[in-house]
């Protein structure tokens, strides 16, 4: 069945922006020939794995390792005293042991860590460890954790068990209350969410002779893992070199340590030999982040006109017991508890809390996935009781250009989340919605929502947002980019392939990409915050520009011409444009010395000017932003009323993320986002009691397969960004957000009723059908 | 124990254990690293291969069950530059993202040809309901196997 094709036709011709080229990775990745950090094996390699806590919080009162240590295949067992460092690792607050000391703070936590031959002696000396934990009295909740007397997570931080608080008052803030003609109130409570990357926790580690310790792994982050790492293990920075391939999947829960610390221990304590830590499914869903569970509380004012005249927010995070960027997340959704609307008055509290559950962090969406499912749910809350159609009701209040938002930032970036919504009235989705809905079968009820969505992108006015590019000519006169962002699927590696080749002239062939390694690529941020190909692409365009310009220039000596200008690069050469002649780029190459064939660019985001009164501590995590993409989304839904099952039958994106440098690769991040949130919405259902993970695993943690998603269509709204490359901004995040809320808006249309908790399984749907309890909009569901 | 098995056209014969998984013989024994394991409970199917044609997971099977049995990994569907209809159809359709389904995905969606020469978009979505694929939404492999069936009906 094998067919002869020209695979090179898919490869050759246009890099042009704007053109949907094939991904570069995408032939390794299907002939299986792409080595991800999982593929990394030596012969004289060493099993590496982590004894875990098993309870949710207690005291360490012995560890017992001789019976393991004794067994034939065992090469060490390795505690926290084997730790030099700070044992201590983290991005904000660093706060969580690599090897637990004296307490274990969720039943995830680590505390012993044996180096094995073999899988197989691995998994029995894992059992052997004898672990005295004196069980302490836990907290699994983050209202309850930030009463008085609740059980403290960390007995030394001052603020109890909570990790960070932000506050912010608008306007005339809560005297703005009885100013509006209509109120609703609601609370809306939404589920942890786990990654489930299909690349678990994995890495390859060794000491080298020369003392330098080498982590290859699947990361987010290679160089704020080099930080952590040194830290915590007491190593010199420089001593130590990440390598981050491909990862199999990441969304935010490789963005910071995972199996690192632990790599580089046992590297230090295996005598040289190449060590490999593989998390298994099971110990990925109960000690990796997961997206923070969330508890809203809201109350929102408009006039009888129908614009929005008052908003109050209380937001709760479960943050677990460490600090993996929850305090960021809180930044980040109480910046968009609003969504992209004009709202005078405000008052945001929000709080993220340490409990004793699984540990909360990074995932796609960021926190702004949970507010934008309550507040967007709250507009169409709005709408019915106005009596006003939905879609208007946003129209009516959606932010433009030189418009504050609803925490007061003045927008100054491109803002297109009116003709998102535009595009989205006349598409037939929209206008024929009625028709569909009223040919639903017996038995099914059909609704249709949607949902307006905001999301920044970058780090916020505080830690610099910037990226390193590096390209350089090599002696065989191809371009070679460094990539100083990891590509853990989004496709930015081509993108950068994509940009440099429309400025250097290059097709693939004659363009190469080192993936990031913290020897040889630049120092670029993170791949995430929906930053990378904004950040690192800008860069890149200033590293292409300044080659170009040497490239031509010596060509010009070289041949004598008196200007430069009348040169320009095509694959492989220069051409004078006037007589035709070209130079080789492998001569040219031959011309410029080493260093003058590098060319190096730095830029930092812009960031917002305004400061907003909301406290340094919370400007510190993130708060404002200055430059967000904007969305529509449509769902049409069909629920049986006997099952209570839920199926989503179409689904529209209509997104502003600035012009489009690659279409395929932009539509890939829309449609995986879209599914991730159709998965939130409807199946994904992370159960944690008393601490204790109940599904931890596919076959109880139902991630959506081909079967569960809808036929999706992507529409971008090109509006060009002055500051974006190429007009670009992110993409990368927003489309997680609409889902849920316009799910369960459309769940609403079709039944009159709302669930104000998630995921909106058929069991819990059945339920409310059954009791018949549904409360509609013009009541609130759980009143406080 | 001594096994003897055709792996992607080629006769091998191997002393193992006979409780040696499969999905471990292919990956730390043969090297050959493009079957991915994801989950190591059948939930998932990245370790998928086909045994005489047909897909099978590699992290449920023991080495024993390979015996005398014809196996095909990701390894043996391209030969050099030349590639399977299937797969010069994921790049074409960009079904691919991180990857790390992708093998599996694809052996999956040889068998379902195998079984059904010209599915349904629907019958697809259903014949790779047990891959899961955690970037895409899937729309762009079902999109991918439509080519796949197109470009296999005007060569013939």
């Amino acid at each position: 069945m094998t067919v002869d094709r020209d695979f090179e036709r898919i490869y050759r011709g246009t890099l042009a922006i704007g053109s949907s080229v094939p991904r570069v990775d995408a032939f390794d990745k299907v002939t299986g020939r792409q080595i991800f950090a999982a593929d990394y094996y030596s012969p004289d390699m060493l099993w590496a794995g982590v004894k875990r806590a098993g309870i949710p919080h207690g005291r360490v009162e012995y560890l017992h390792v001789e019976r393991a240590a004794s067994l034939a295949g065992v090469h060490a067992i390795l505690t926290h005293e084997d730790v030099r460092g700070s044992n201590r690792q983290g991005v904000v607050r660093k706060d969580q042991p690599v090897l637990c000391n004296d307490k274990v703070r969720h039943c995830g936590d680590a505390v012993a860590l044996v180096l094995a031959e073999s899988k197989e002696v691995l998994r029995q000396a894992l059992d052997l460890v004898g672990v005295g934990l004196e069980p302490l009295p836990a907290v699994f909740d983050a209202e309850q954790a930030m009463k008085e007397g609740a059980p403290l997570v960390h007995e030394d931080h001052e603020a109890g068990n909570i990790l960070l608080e932000g506050h912010l008052k608008t306007g005339a803030g809560e005297d703005a209350r009885d100013e509006c003609d209509i109120l609703i109130e609601a609370c809306f409570k939404t589920p942890r969410q786990e990654h489930a990357y299909l690349e678990t926790e994995v890495g390859w580690a060794q000491m080298g002779d020369d003392g330098r310790l080498t982590i290859v792994c699947s990361t987010q982050t290679p160089f704020r893992d080099r930080a952590e790492v040194a830290e915590a293990l007491g190593l010199k920075y420089t001593d130590i070199r990440i390598i981050a391939p491909y990862p199999g999947g990441a969304f935010g829960g490789k963005d910071g340590v995972t199996v690192q610390s632990l790599l580089g221990l046992a590297a230090l304590h295996s005598g040289g030999r190449p060590v490999k830590m593989w998390w298994g499914r099971e110990e990925s869903f109960v000690c990796g982040t997961k997206r923070h569970a969330a508890t809203m509380y809201y109350t929102l004012g408009a006039k009888s006109d129908g614009s929005l005249h008052y908003l109050k927010v209380r937001l709760y995070l479960d943050t677990g017991p460490y600090d993996h960027l929850g305090g960021v997340v809180l930044a980040l959704g109480l910046e968009h508890s609003g969504g992209p609307y004009r709202i005078p008055n405000v008052v945001l509290d929000g709080w993220c809390a340490y409990t004793n559950n699984p540990v909360g962090g990074a995932f796609r969406g960021f926190g702004v996935t949970q507010v934008t499912a309550a507040m967007e749910q709250m507009m169409d809350m709005l709408a019915e009781k106005l009596g006003m159609d939905p879609l208007n009701l946003r129209l009516r209040n959606a932010v433009k250009t030189g418009d504050r938002n609803f925490v007061g930032k003045t927008l100054v970036n491109s803002t297109g989340v009116t003709e998102c919504l535009e595009v989205l009235a006349a598409h037939p989705l929209w206008k024929e919605k009625d028709a569909w809905k009223s040919s639903a079968d017996t038995f099914k009820k059909r609704g249709v929502g949607i949902a307006a969505l905001m999301h920044a992108s970058g780090y916020g006015p505080f830690v610099p947002d910037f990226a390193n590019a590096k390209i350089q000519l090599t002696e065989q006169g191809k371009v070679r980019v460094y990539c100083g962002v990891v590509d853990m699927g989004q496709g930015n590696a081509s993108t950068n392939l994509q940009i440099v080749g429309s400025i250097l002239g290059q097709d693939a062939a004659h363009i190469e990409l080192v993936q990031p390694d913290t020897d040889r690529t630049l120092p670029s941020g993170s791949a995430s915050a929906s930053r990378c190909t904004y950040t690192f692409g800008n860069a890149l365009i200033g590293a292409a520009g300044i080659l170009k310009e040497r490239i031509l220039q010596r060509a010009a000596d070289l041949l004598m011409a008196p200007d430069a200008k009348h040169f320009a690069l095509v694959p492989g050469s220069v051409r004078h444009l006037r007589d035709g002649r070209e130079l080789p780029l492998s001569l040219v190459a031959q011309y410029l010395n080493e260093s003058e064939r590098i060319a190096v660019y730095r830029f930092r985001a812009p960031v917002a000017g305004e400061v907003m009164p909301v406290g340094e501590d919370l400007r510190l995590h993130g708060f404002p932003h200055t430059l967000f993409s904007y969305g529509a989304h449509l769902a049409y839904v069909e629920v049986d009323e006997l099952t209570g099952k839920v199926s989503v039958e179409r689904y529209l994106a209509v997104s502003d993320c600035g012009t489009v440098i690659n279409p395929q690769v932009y539509e890939q991040q829309i449609h995986g986002g879209i599914a991730q949130g159709v998965g939130f919405a409807l199946s994904e259902e992370f159960q944690v009691k008393e601490g204790r993970v109940l599904t931890p695993g596919f076959s109880t943690y139902l991630i959506p397969t081909a079967a569960d998603v809808p036929e999706m269509e992507s529409i971008p709204v090109q509006l060009y960004e002055q500051t974006g490359p190429f007009g670009l901004k992110g993409v990368g995040e927003i489309s997680t957000n609409g889902p849920l809320p316009a799910i369960s808006n459309a769940l609403f249309d079709a039944l009159g009723a709302r669930e104000g908790e998630y995921p909106l399984t058929p069991e819990r749907v059945a339920r409310v059908i059954g009791a018949g309890d549904w409360l509609n909009a013009s009541g609130s569901m759980l009143r406080w | 124990m001594e096994i003897a098995f055709f792996l992607n056209g080629t006769p091998v014969k191997l002393d193992v254990a006979p409780d040696r998984r499969v999905v471990d013989l292919l990956r730390e024994d043969l090297g050959l690293t493009g079957t991915k394991e994801a989950c190591g409970t059948g939930d998932c199917g990245a370790c998928t291969i086909l045994v005489d044609n047909e897909s099978r997971l590699s992290c449920l099977m023991l080495a024993a069950q390979l015996d005398g049995r014809t196996v095909a990994t990701i390894e043996g569907l391209s030969q050099g530059e030349s590639l399977h209809v299937i797969q010069e159809a994921f790049i074409e359709c960009g079904a691919v993202q991180c990857g790390f389904c992708t093998p599996g995905m694809v052996a999956s969606s040889v068998d379902l040809l195998h079984r059904i020469p010209s599915p349904t978009r629907q019958e697809i979505r259903e014949g790779l309901s047990g891959n899961l694929c955690r970037c895409t939404g899937y729309q762009k492999i079902v999109d991918a196997v439509e080519l796949a069936v197109r470009k296999l009906q005007e060569d013939r």
